[in-house]
């Protein structure tokens, strides 16, 4: 009882993921079908791979920002790497933001550069918050 | 046949369960994913990110060839991948990777994988941009998938293994079959499209054209079973290949050169353990290999520094001197168009950077004009030449590929000769920056002074490269030679002179030529800057004469080329005496052997010293 209320909170924690735009439903569903019993805690272990990848990447992105003169090459070569890291997860905020900090990048703008990767910085974080009550709540499940 | 192919049905049952995949991406979580992915189809994936932890393995010649050393300076992913994947050649049925890695252009790790192991390749990457997906298919990626990856995607990725094996043994088949028209065919037509018709008959005759990106590794994969033992086309072997083409040809004046087929080219390698379908196979990639590398060097700009001196010799063969031939050679080189196969290695990079440029020019320079003389051919095909660099292909990063613009003395040393002898593996940094420099080999080394661009061998070459499709397998034979006769693995300016010493039965002319490795580019003749030059001339003469056949001149140049390559101033066997061309012999033997030495030399290790480095250097 106690269970199945947990579980349908999981469920409806993980739409408004979905419908509030943070996930990608259909690859984060997919990668929890890849969940099995081999690996049971697989999607927790993907998010948390994806988290500290991230962050190295979005460090260096901010290093890029504060060199001068500003290597934009450099800048969306990074943010093309982590873009196709935040897909692998459907980090669909966060992949958003990074679309106009690509635009800006090519554009050389400097000041939307950065207000952009603020973005990106902060849509990344609000994400992780959120997949961290979540996953805490699947795990109380079972 | 004692083909497998023939003998493995084809209407067995191709069972995907077990195909092992070789997944190369540099993102952690993505790697992961795939991995879970690939398991739920019952695949067996490795992950090469791993592989990073093997820190800065030096990726030397794990396979035969192909170095990819010398520029890998950091822990390169993808060039771990090669390395895994040339160690367990048998070991992988297909590769996916991702096209933006840190350490190498995707691009170019595809290019060598198709080359080398001729494994399937599958692109992937977060962006599907048109332009982007259309390299990956034009470097000859069996599909692109776009990031994020769906499991549907993934499941049918087994049946690109099932097509290309299929393939091979229709190749296979075809090949054998126009064989038999190929030794009618008259070399006239070897001309230019000398290399194009090859190309094309073969893929007429064959229909096949995803071999595009596959040119020198032949992979024998029985199409359904995945234990069949591969051949690579390594370094040792694809200069057998380009040398008994050649000498194929050489026999008989009339063959196109085209038509030199696989059983003459295995009979006249002697590998015990090659078959003739092996042999058809990897041509046939080969000379598709040139022909688009020849295209890729037409775009290219013509390799830096290599003056085109283009004093055309169109005038009969005698006068194209040597001056010029090599001015031609030059230019030629300097396009880098030379296909030279040296590299088996993927010489995708047409950069005249690579020295590549006259080894490589030769080779993708397969179709020059079959110009009767040799004169005449010479200076076209280096002209042309000049536009394209093959030489990206095969600089053998190593040699200190002097190639750099013949111009001016060929500062680069023959890195594409060098190569074999020594590994290039650290020389191969050297060379590319040599090579960049001059496509044209000029033999800066400090062995010859100046012979640079007087090198008319460099144009014979490229002429020769040109027309040979082959010319590809020359540089490998070449290449070989050249690790025959040198193994130093010192700069390449030693294993020039080293090779330029190494007497050549018939092809002592050839020899200073040759070892000049900067020279290769000149393949023209480089008569300052190779003192080797000067025996290796006198050799030619003698060899020349009496072995130039009457041949048409431009089959004789590509021979030579092709032969120098191979002959790498070690194969003696190579009789030279097949080419009677008086032509030849009289008036140009100094160019065209030259620059076919000149690429055998550079083509050898140097070329896949520089090939890799081209590689790599993304």
């Amino acid at each position: 009882m106690d269970r199945n209320h947990l579980l349908r909170q999981v469920a409806y924690m993980k739409n408004s993921l979905f419908d509030q735009g943070y996930l990608d439903r259909e690859q984060f569903t997919q990668l929890e079908e890849l969940q099995d019993d081999a690996n049971p805690n697989f999607v927790e272990e993907i998010v948390t791979l994806y988290y500290n990848d991230s962050a190295r990447l979005i460090q260096n992105m901010e290093q890029t920002l504060v060199n001068r003169p500003i290597d934009f090459v450099r800048l969306e070569e990074i943010l093309h790497q982590f873009k196709g890291s935040s897909s692998s997860i459907g980090a669909k905020k966060v992949n958003d933001a990074c679309t106009q900090l690509r635009e800006y990048c090519s554009a050389e703008n400097t000041e939307g550069c950065s207000r952009t990767l603020q973005l990106v910085k902060q849509e990344h974080a609000v994400l992780r918050t959120r997949l961290e009550t979540y996953f805490q709540m699947v795990r109380e499940a079972g | 046949m004692e083909n497998c192919f023939t003998s493995s049905p084809r209407n067995d049952t191709f069972n995907p369960a077990g195909l092992r995949v070789l997944v190369v991406d540099d993102d952690p979580t993505w790697l992961k994913i795939l991995e879970k992915m690939l398991k739920k189809c019952s695949y067996e994936a490795r992950l090469l990110f791993e592989a990073q932890a093997l820190g800065n393995t030096f990726l030397v010649i794990i396979g035969k060839h192909l170095r990819v050393t010398d520029m890998l300076t950091t822990c390169g992913l993808a060039r771990d991948a090669l390395s895994l994947l040339r160690e367990r050649k048998d070991g992988y049925d297909i590769v996916i990777s991702d096209v933006n890695m840190p350490d190498m252009d995707g691009f170019k790790l595809l290019e060598h994988v198709g080359l080398e192991m001729d494994l399937p390749v599958i692109m992937m990457s977060v962006d599907g941009e048109t332009s982007r997906v259309m390299k990956g298919v034009q470097h000859g990626a069996c599909d692109y998938l776009l990031k994020p990856i769906r499991m549907k995607e993934l499941r049918n990725i087994w049946q690109h293994v099932l097509r290309k094996r299929i393939h091979e043994i229709r190749d296979i088949e075809c090949l054998e079959g126009f064989e038999t028209i190929q030794l009618s065919r008259n070399i006239s037509d070897l001309s230019d499209d000398g290399h194009l018709l090859t190309g094309e008959d073969l893929t007429s005759i064959k229909k096949r054209k995803d071999f595009e990106n596959k040119d020198d590794d032949k992979d024998y994969g029985d199409p359904l079973s995945t234990k069949k033992a591969r051949v690579v086309w390594s370094v040792d072997l694809h200069p057998k290949v380009c040398e008994s083409s050649c000498f194929n040809r050489a026999m008989t004046c009339d063959v196109c050169l085209t038509e030199v087929g696989p059983k003459k080219i295995l009979d006249l390698m002697n590998v015990p353990w090659l078959t003739r379908e092996n042999v058809a196979s990897h041509l046939q990639k080969y000379r598709l290999y040139l022909s688009r590398l020849q295209k890729e060097n037409e775009f290219k700009t013509s390799v830096g520094g290599v003056k085109h001196t283009d004093s055309p010799p169109k005038d009969s063969n005698g006068s194209f001197g040597i001056q010029n031939p090599i001015s031609m050679q030059q230019t030629d080189i300097s396009n880098g168009s030379y296909g030279f196969s040296c590299s088996n290695s993927l010489i995708h990079n047409v950069s005249p950077k690579s020295v590549e440029g006259d080894l490589q020019g030769i080779v993708s320079v397969p179709v020059t004009e079959p110009k009767r003389d040799l004169s005449v051919d010479v200076p076209d095909p280096l002209k042309a030449r000049s536009s394209q660099r093959d030489f990206d292909c095969f600089v053998p990063p190593e040699a200190d590929i002097s190639f750099t613009a013949f111009d001016s003395t060929i500062p680069t040393q023959f890195s594409w000769c060098k190569v074999p002898e020594s590994p290039f593996k650290h020389e191969c940094k050297p060379l590319q920056d040599g090579f960049n420099q001059l496509p044209l080999p000029g033999p800066q080394h400090p062995i010859q002074n100046d012979h640079k661009q007087s090198v008319p061998s460099i144009s014979s070459k490229s002429s020769v490269a040109d027309r040979d499709i082959e010319i590809k397998p020359l540089d490998a034979t070449c290449r070989s030679h050249h690790s025959n006769h040198a193994s130093p693995t010192g700069t390449m300016i030693d294993s020039f002179s080293g090779q330029a010493e190494v007497p050549i039965a018939s092809h002592q002319a050839f020899e200073p030529i040759s070892t000049t490795a900067s020279s290769m580019k000149n393949q023209g003749f480089n008569p300052s800057s190779i003192s080797n030059l000067d025996s290796a001339q006198r050799n030619l003469n003698r060899g020349i004469g009496s072995s130039l056949a009457t041949l048409d001149e431009d089959l004789k140049l590509y021979w030579l080329q092709g032969d120098c390559l191979a002959m790498n101033l070690g194969l003696q066997d190579i009789d030279f005496s097949l080419y009677d061309d008086p032509l030849l012999i009289n008036e140009v033997p100094f160019h065209l052997y030259d620059s076919r030495f000149d690429y055998e030399h550079p083509c050898d290790p140097a070329e896949y010293s520089v090939v890799d480095q081209s590689l790599f250097i993304t």
